[in-house]
C-alpha cells in the first residue's frame, strides 16, 4: 500500500516536472539487482552503486577519479600524534532526504555518525539485527571491530574515534561504502513502528540522489536530492535499468534505451568503440590476478624454482587469449593506478631456456605440480580455466607437468587457504579503499597465512616494512616503504603476478561529466546530459 | 502425449510376421522414413567424426576469429561454416557435437528406461504398499518442472555433461515407471500370465519373461520421445551453463558461448541451434512413425 | 463427487510432504557454502564463520533444521533470502505476476491457435493443410526454445527494430503497478502509449513460450478429434443426417475436448520449465530467472522455497484439471 502511494506521489512529481521544464533523465543500464539499499551488510559493487554512491554520503570521500581522500560530511579532521585519536568536525546544516515515507526533524549530527558504526560493531545495539541473520561483512572484514576502541560524541558536530593501535589506512576505510552515514532518527522511528526491515527497502541518506521506487529485478528510480549539501546533480531523474546480460546492455545502449552502461562483453568492445554515437572510457581496474605458489611446500620453498616458473610462463599470451586486449600484464602486487606503485621494478622476462636452466640448477627434475583454476569469472580474471591451460602448455615446454584442478567456488576459496595445499592457485583481489595496505597486508602478510595469504609466504623484511607503513600517517613516507616492499616481493616471487584487467565504460555522446572511479564504483552526481 | 495402449497378445511364433507388419505400417509414414534415414546418417557422421571433420574441434586458430561461412563476404573454404570467437571451425564442432547429442540420448534413455522398467514392474507386480510408496515418489518427481529439477540436481552434483545426463535421466524416469506399471496392471490378470503362473513360473520369470515383452510397445514410443527430450534438455542445461563445459563442442554449450555475438555473427548462433532442431525433429518423426506402427488403435482409424 | 475430491486430496498430502523433503534435501546437499560465498576472496575468521553459521541456523542437525522448516512453513513463513534478506514469499509474490502474465499470454496463444488448427486438420485429414500444419507442429515440438528466442531477437529486434530487446515496458512510462500485470496496469495508468509499449515487450517472449504448448495442443486436438470422429455415436449422428457442422460442433468437439483440457493442464509444468529459459533470454523479471540466479548464488532459502512454491502451483493446477476432468467425464470418478 505504501509503495503504491510512493509511486503515485512520485509520478505526480514527474508529471509536474514534465509539465514545466523538461526533466533531465539519465538511464543507466546496471549489471544486476542490488541486494538491498542499506550498504552496510553487503559486499557487492552492484549494491553499492545503487545505494551508497547515490543515496548516502560518508565522513570522508574519494575525490572523483582518484583514491585521494577529501572532506565529505566531515569538514575537517585531526589525528593525534600517537595516531590513536581521530577527531572529525561535522559539516553543519546537512539535511537528510525528505521523502513521502520520512520527513527529518533535525539535521545530521554526531548521534547519526556514532549510530552508523555502532550498529555494525556492537551486538547489543538494537539495530544490529534489524533483519534476522544480517551481518556486517565489511566492518569485520576490514578489521574495524578490533581496530576501534571507542567512538565518542564530543559535541553535536564533533566525533572522536579512538583506536587500539595506530592504523594509517583507517581514514581510507571511512570513505568506503559500508561506512555510509545513516539517519538515527529514521532508524528509531522505524524501530518504534515495528518496521525496522524497511530500513533496507526505503533508504534515507544525505547523498546526491534520493530513492523513489524499486521494481524488483527491473528498475530503480531516483531523483535529485534538492537539499544536497554538495554541488546539486545536473540531472533531475536517475534510472537504473537492470540488465544482466552484457550483450543486451550493449544493444539497449545503441538503441538509446539507456545512455551509459558498465561491463561490456569483451566481444562487443570494438563494435561499441566504432559506434559514432558512443564514447568509450577505459582505465586499469584496481585489481590484480595472481598465481600463488605454496612457499611452504617443497620445491616451491626454493625461490629459484618460483622464479623459474615465472620465467617459463608467457603472460602476454594469456592477456591476448583470455582478455582479448582488456587487460595488462602485472609485475607488482598492486595495480598501476594506486599510489606507491613501483614502476622501476622490472618484470621477470619470458625465457623458457633460462627457466629450464634455473630449474636444473635448483636440482629439480621431472616436476609434477597442480594448478588451481577457479570456477567463476571475476573482474580480474574472465576465464581461469583457459589461463590455466595456457600455463600448462608453457610449463610443459620446460619439462614441468601441470594438472589443472578446480572446485566449487566456496570450496575453492576455503581449500586454497590450507597451509599444506598442494599446488599453485589462481586467484585475485579487487581493492576496497585504494590503500596499498589493502592489497599487500591482506594478501601477503605473515598473519594472513592459513587465510587470505594464499602463498603462505612470510618474509620478515617485507612484514617489517608493512608494519612500519601502517603505523605512519605521512603519505610520502608510506609511499617509500611500500615501494621497497614491492622490491622484496619481486625478489622473493611468492606469486606469478598475472594481470590487471581494464575497465570499460561505454556511454552516449550526450553524457558529459562522467569520471571513472579507480575503485570501480559508478557515481552520477556530476553527470550531465545534453539534448 | 504417449497414450499407454497395451498391444494385443501376440500369438507365439509370429515374430517375423509382426516385424513385417510393423515395417509395413512404419513405411506408410513418409516423414518417419525420412527421419530414420537422417538419423542413420547422423549416427554414421558421429561415428566417423574424426575422419569427416576438416579440423580439430578444439584447436583455436588465432588468426581466424569469427570468420563467416564461405558464401559470405570474408569467408573462406578452409572454414566452410565459419569460425567462432576463438577461431575454432564451426563445421567440425557441429560434426563432433553429433557425438555428444547421440551419446546423451542413448545414456539418458538407457538409464531411465532400465530404471523405469524395474521400478514400474516392481510397483505393478507387487502392488500394495510398495506400489503406493513408489508411485508417490514418482508423483513427487513429476510435480517439479523437469528442467527446474534437473537444474537443481546438476547444481547439487556439479556442472558437467555426466551429471547433466544423470539429472535428466532421473527426471524422465517416472514416465517409464508409470507406463510399465499401467501395462503390467493391464496384463497381470490375463490368461497367459495366469497360465504361466499356474505352470509354476517364478516371480522374476513372470515379470521379465512373461509380462514385460508384452508391454514393450508404449515403452518404445516413450523411449523415442525421451531420446529427443534428453537432447533438448541437455542443450538447455548447456545453454544455462550447467551442462557440458567449454570447450566441449556440445551444441547447447556452443549456443551459450555464442550468445554475446547474436547481433554480430549470426552463424555462431544459428548453426548449433539448427543442428539441435533438425536432430530432434528427425527423432520425433521416427517416434511418430513408431507410434503409428505399434499402436493398433490408430491403425484402425 | 465429494468422495472423489477427498480421494484426490488424500493423494496430495504425502506428495506434498515428499516435495518438502526433496526441496529441503536437495538444497541442503548443494555443494558450496553460502556463508563462504558471502565473504568471497576476503575470507572470514573461523569465529565469524561459526557465528554466521549459527545465526543462519546451519549448524544444527539436518533433521532439526527440516522440522523447523516445516514448522515455519505451517505458519506461512517461507524463510528469508540470504542475499536480499527479504522474505522469500514476498520476493516470490512480487515476481510471480510477471511470469503469470507471460504464461497466460502464451497459453492463450497456444489454445486460440492450436485448437482450431487441430480441429481443422482432423476434419481435412490428409489434405495439404493437415500435412503442413502437422509438420509445423512437429517442428515446434522439436524446437530448442532458447535458440528460437535468440533467432526472434536477431530478426525482430536486431534487423527490423520492431520490438524492444528486453524488459517489460519502456522506461519512459512510470506508473503504479497495483496488479503486477503490466498490460492491466498500463491501461489503469491512463498514460498514452503505455499499453502499446507493454504489449510490444510481451510479444516475442510469449510467442517463444507458446511454441511447445501450441504444437502439443494442435497435435493432441487433432488426434482426439480423429478418435471421436471414428466413434460409433458420431457415425450414427452422421448417418441420421445431422448437419456436419452440428455433428462436429456439438458432439465431436465436446468429447474431443476432454483429453485436450487435460493436455492444456499438463502444459503448466512445461510452461514453468519454459519460463526458465524464456525469462533468461529476454531478461524478463519473473520467477524462472529468479530461480536460476538463486541457484548460482547458493541462496538456499530461495531455491528451497521457490522449488516448493512452483511445485505446489503445478500440483494445484493438476488437481484442478483432474477434478475438471472428473466433472466432464463421470466414468473416471468410479475407476
Amino acid at each position: 500500500m505504501k509503495l503504491r502511494n510512493t509511486l503515485l506521489a512520485a509520478s505526480a512529481v514527474m508529471a509536474m516536472l514534465a509539465g514545466g521544464v523538461q526533466a533531465k533523465t539519465l538511464v543507466y543500464c546496471s549489471e544486476g539487482s542490488p541486494e538491498g539499499f542499506d550498504p552496510a551488510p553487503y559486499t557487492a559493487g552492484t549494491t553499492f552503486d545503487a545505494s551508497s554512491r547515490t543515496i548516502y554520503s560518508r565522513l570522508v570521500e574519494f575525490a572523483p577519479g582518484t583514491t585521494n581522500l577529501v572532506p565529505g560530511l566531515a569538514e575537517s579532521w585531526t589525528i593525534s600524534d600517537d595516531g590513536l585519536e581521530y577527531t572529525f568536525k561535522l559539516r553543519p546544516g546537512v539535511k537528510f532526504q525528505t521523502t513521502d515515507y520520512f520527513t527529518p526533524t533535525r539535521d545530521l549530527n554526531a548521534d547519526d555518525v556514532i549510530f552508523s558504526f555502532d550498529r555494525q560493531g556492537n551486538k547489543d545495539n538494537p539495530f544490529n539485527q534489524y533483519v534476522p541473520g544480517v551481518s556486517y561483512e565489511y566492518y569485520t572484514g576490514m578489521g574495524l571491530d578490533s581496530m576501534i576502541k571507542s567512538i565518542e560524541k564530543v559535541d553535536d558536530l564533533t566525533v572522536k574515534f579512538t583506536l587500539n593501535a595506530p592504523n594509517a589506512p583507517f581514514l581510507a576505510d571511512l570513505g568506503m561504502d559500508f561506512a555510509s552515514i545513516v539517519s538515527k532518527e529514521y532508524a528509531d522511528k522505524l524501530m518504534a513502528e515495528g518496521k525496522a526491515a524497511d530500513f533496507n527497502n526505503q533508504p534515507i541518506g544525505t547523498g546526491p540522489f534520493q530513492f523513489v521506487a524499486y521494481q524488483k529485478d527491473a528498475v530503480i528510480r531516483y531523483k535529485a536530492n534538492p537539499d544536497y549539501f554538495g554541488t546539486k546533480p545536473h540531472i533531475d531523474d536517475l534510472v537504473f535499468a537492470i540488465t544482466t546480460d552484457a550483450a543486451v546492455r550493449a544493444q539497449k545502449l545503441r538503441a538509446n534505451e539507456c545512455q551509459i552502461m558498465p561491463y561490456p562483453a569483451p566481444a562487443d568492445i570494438d563494435g561499441l568503440k566504432a559506434d559514432p554515437n558512443l564514447t568509450m572510457m577505459e582505465q586499469p581496474g584496481l585489481n590484480v590476478a595472481y598465481l600463488a605458489y605454496n612457499t611452504q611446500v617443497a620445491p616451491f620453498d626454493d625461490v629459484r624454482v618460483r622464479k623459474a616458473l615465472n620465467m617459463a610462463i608467457n603472460k602476454q599470451a594469456i592477456i591476448d587469449a583470455v582478455f582479448q586486449g582488456t587487460g595488462i600484464v602485472a609485475k607488482n602486487p598492486i595495480p598501476p593506478t594506486m599510489w606507491s606503485y613501483n614502476d622501476a621494478i622490472k618484470d621477470d622476462p619470458y625465457d623458457p631456456e633460462a627457466a629450464k636452466q634455473m630449474l636444473a640448477d635448483a636440482g629439480v627434475t621431472d616436476l609434477h605440480m597442480k594448478i588451481w583454476a577457479m570456477p567463476v569469472q571475476r573482474p580480474y580474471m574472465p576465464n581461469a580455466r583457459r589461463t590455466a591451460e595456457l600455463m600448462q602448455a608453457d610449463l610443459a615446454k620446460i619439462g614441468v607437468t601441470a594438472d589443472i584442478v578446480s572446485y566449487e567456488w566456496g570450496e575453492y576459496l576455503k581449500k586454497s587457504t590450507d597451509v599444506n595445499r598442494d599446488g599453485a592457485v589462481i586467484l585475485g583481489w579487487t581493492g576496497d579503499n585504494g590503500d596499498p595496505d589493502n592489497f599487500m597486508n591482506v594478501l601477503l602478510s605473515c598473519n594472513g597465512i592459513g587465510g587470505s595469504n594464499r602463498a603462505q609466504w612470510c618474509d620478515k623484511d617485507f612484514q617489517a616494512l608493512l608494519d612500519k607503513a601502517a603505523a605512519t600517517s605521512d603519505v610520502a613516507e608510506r609511499t617509500k616503504l611500500y615501494e621497497q616492499a614491492q622490491v622484496i616481493f619481486k625478489e622473493q616471487a611468492p606469486w606469478l603476478t598475472i594481470d590487471h584487467s581494464t575497465v570499460f565504460m561505454p556511454m552516449s555522446n550526450k553524457v558529459t561529466g562522467y569520471v571513472m572511479s579507480p575503485l570501480g564504483s559508478h557515481d552520477f552526481s556530476n553527470v550531465d546530459i545534453t539534448e | 502425449m504417449a497414450d499407454a495402449t497395451a498391444t494385443n497378445t501376440p500369438a507365439p511364433g509370429t515374430r517375423r510376421q509382426m516385424l513385417a507388419e510393423f515395417w509395413f505400417y512404419f513405411r506408410e509414414n513418409r516423414g518417419a522414413v525420412y527421419g530414420m534415414w537422417f538419423f542413420i546418417a547422423l549416427v554414421i557422421m558421429a561415428i566417423l567424426a574424426p575422419l569427416l571433420a576438416p579440423h580439430d574441434p578444439i584447436i583455436q586458430d588465432r588468426s581466424a576469429l569469427l570468420v563467416p561461412p564461405f558464401w559470405e563476404d570474408g569467408g573462406t573454404t578452409n572454414y566452410l561454416l565459419g569460425t567462432d570467437a576463438v577461431g575454432r571451425d564451426i563445421l567440425s564442432r557441429l560434426i563432433f557435437g553429433a557425438r555428444y547429442s547421440l551419446f546423451i540420448g542413448i545414456v539418458v534413455v538407457t538409464i531411465s528406461l532400465v530404471g523405469g522398467i524395474v521400478i514400474g514392474l516392481v510397483a505393478g507386480f507387487f502392488g500394495g504398499w510398495i506400489d503406493m510408496v513408489i508411485m508417490r515418489v514418482m508423483d513427487v518427481i513429476l510435480a517439479f518442472p523437469s528442467l527446474l529439477l534437473a537444474l537443481v540436481l546438476v547444481a547439487v552434483l556439479g556442472p558437467g555433461l555426466t551429471n547433466a545426463m544423470i539429472a535428466i535421466a532421473i527426471v524422465s524416469q517416472p514416465h517409464f515407471a508409470r507406463l510399465t506399471r499401467a501395462a503390467v496392471l493391464g496384463e497381470k490378470n490375463r490368461e497367459y500370465v495366469m497360465a504361466a503362473r499356474v505352470a509354476g513360473a517364478g516371480k522374476m520369470r513372470l515379470m521379465f519373461r512373461t509380462i514385460l515383452p508384452n508391454c514393450l510397445a508404449p515403452l518404445i514410443v516413450q523411449a523415442t520421445l525421451s531420446f529427443s527430450g534428453a537432447i533438448l534438455d541437455a542443450a538447455a542445461l548447456g545453454f544455462l551453463g550447467m551442462g557440458a563445459q567449454p570447450p566441449t563442442p556440445e551444441w547447447g554449450t556452443m549456443l551459450a558461448e555464442a550468445r554475446e555475438f547474436i547481433l554480430r555473427a549470426w552463424w555462431v548462433v544459428t548453426l548449433p541451434g539448427l543442428a539441435i532442431l533438425v536432430t530432434v525433429l528427425a527423432i520425433n518423426l521416427m517416434g511418430d512413425g513408431l507410434r503409428d506402427a505399434l499402436d493398433p488403435k490408430l491403425k484402425r482409424s | 463427487m465429494i468422495k472423489f475430491i477427498l480421494g484426490r486430496l488424500s493423494y496430495l498430502i504425502p506428495t506434498f510432504i515428499g516435495i518438502t523433503i526433496v526441496a529441503f534435501g536437495f538444497v541442503r546437499i548443494l555443494p558450496g557454502d553460502p556463508v563462504l560465498l558471502m565473504a568471497g576472496e576476503r575470507g572470514m575468521t573461523p569465529e565469524h564463520y561459526a557465528d554466521m553459521m549459527q545465526r543462519l541456523g546451519f549448524d544444527r542437525p539436518i533433521w532439526q533444521q527440516y522440522l523447523e522448516y516445516l514448522w515455519k512453513l505451517l505458519h506461512g513463513n517461507f524463510g528469508d533470502s540470504i542475499v536480499t534478506k527479504q522474505p522469500v514469499l514476498s520476493d516470490f509474490l512480487t515476481l510471480f505476476p510477471a511470469t503469470l502474465e507471460l504464461a497466460f499470454c502464451a497459453i492463450i496463444i497456444a489454445v486460440v491457435i492450436g485448437v482450431p488448427v487441430g480441429v481443422l486438420a482432423a476434419l481435412k485429414r490428409g489434405s495439404w493443410f493437415d500435412q503442413t500444419t502437422m509438420t509445423a507442429a512437429l517442428v515446434g515440438y522439436s524446437m530448442p526454445i532458447f535458440w528460437w528466442g535468440l533467432l526472434l531477437i536477431i530478426f525482430f529486434s536486431g534487423i527490423l527494430g520492431w520490438t524492444p530487446v528486453s524488459g517489460r515496458i519502456s522506461l519512459l512510462y512510470y506508473f503504479p503497478t497495483p496488479t503486477g500485470f503490466m498490460l492491466i496496469d498500463s491501461l489503469l495508468s491512463g498514460q498514452k502509449g503505455a499499453f502499446a509499449s507493454a504489449a510490444s515487450h510481451l510479444v516475442l517472449p510469449s510467442i517463444v513460450l507458446a511454441t511447445i504448448p501450441l504444437a502439443v495442443i494442435a497435435r493432441q486436438t487433432r488426434s482426439a478429434m480423429l478418435e471421436v470422429l471414428g466413434e460409433d455415436y458420431v457415425r450414427t449422428a452422421r448417418a441420421k443426417g445431422l448437419s456436419p457442422r452440428r455433428v462436429v460442433g456439438v458432439h465431436a468437439l465436446r468429447n474431443a475436448m476432454i483429453p485436450v483440457i487435460t493436455t492444456i493442464g499438463l502444459q503448466v509444468g512445461v510452461l514453468m520449465a519454459g519460463a526458465i529459459l524464456t525469462e533468461t533470454i529476454f531478461s524478463w523479471p519473473g520467477i524462472g530467472k529468479w530461480m536460476v540466479d538463486s541457484i548460482s548464488r547458493r541462496d538456499y532459502p530461495v531455491v528451497q522455497s521457490g522449488l516448493l512454491l512452483i511445485a505446489g502451483i503445478v500440483m494445484i493446477v493438476n488437481l484442478v484439471v483432474d477434478l475438471l476432468y472428473g466433472l466432464i467425464n463421470p466414468r473416471i470418478r468410479h475407476s
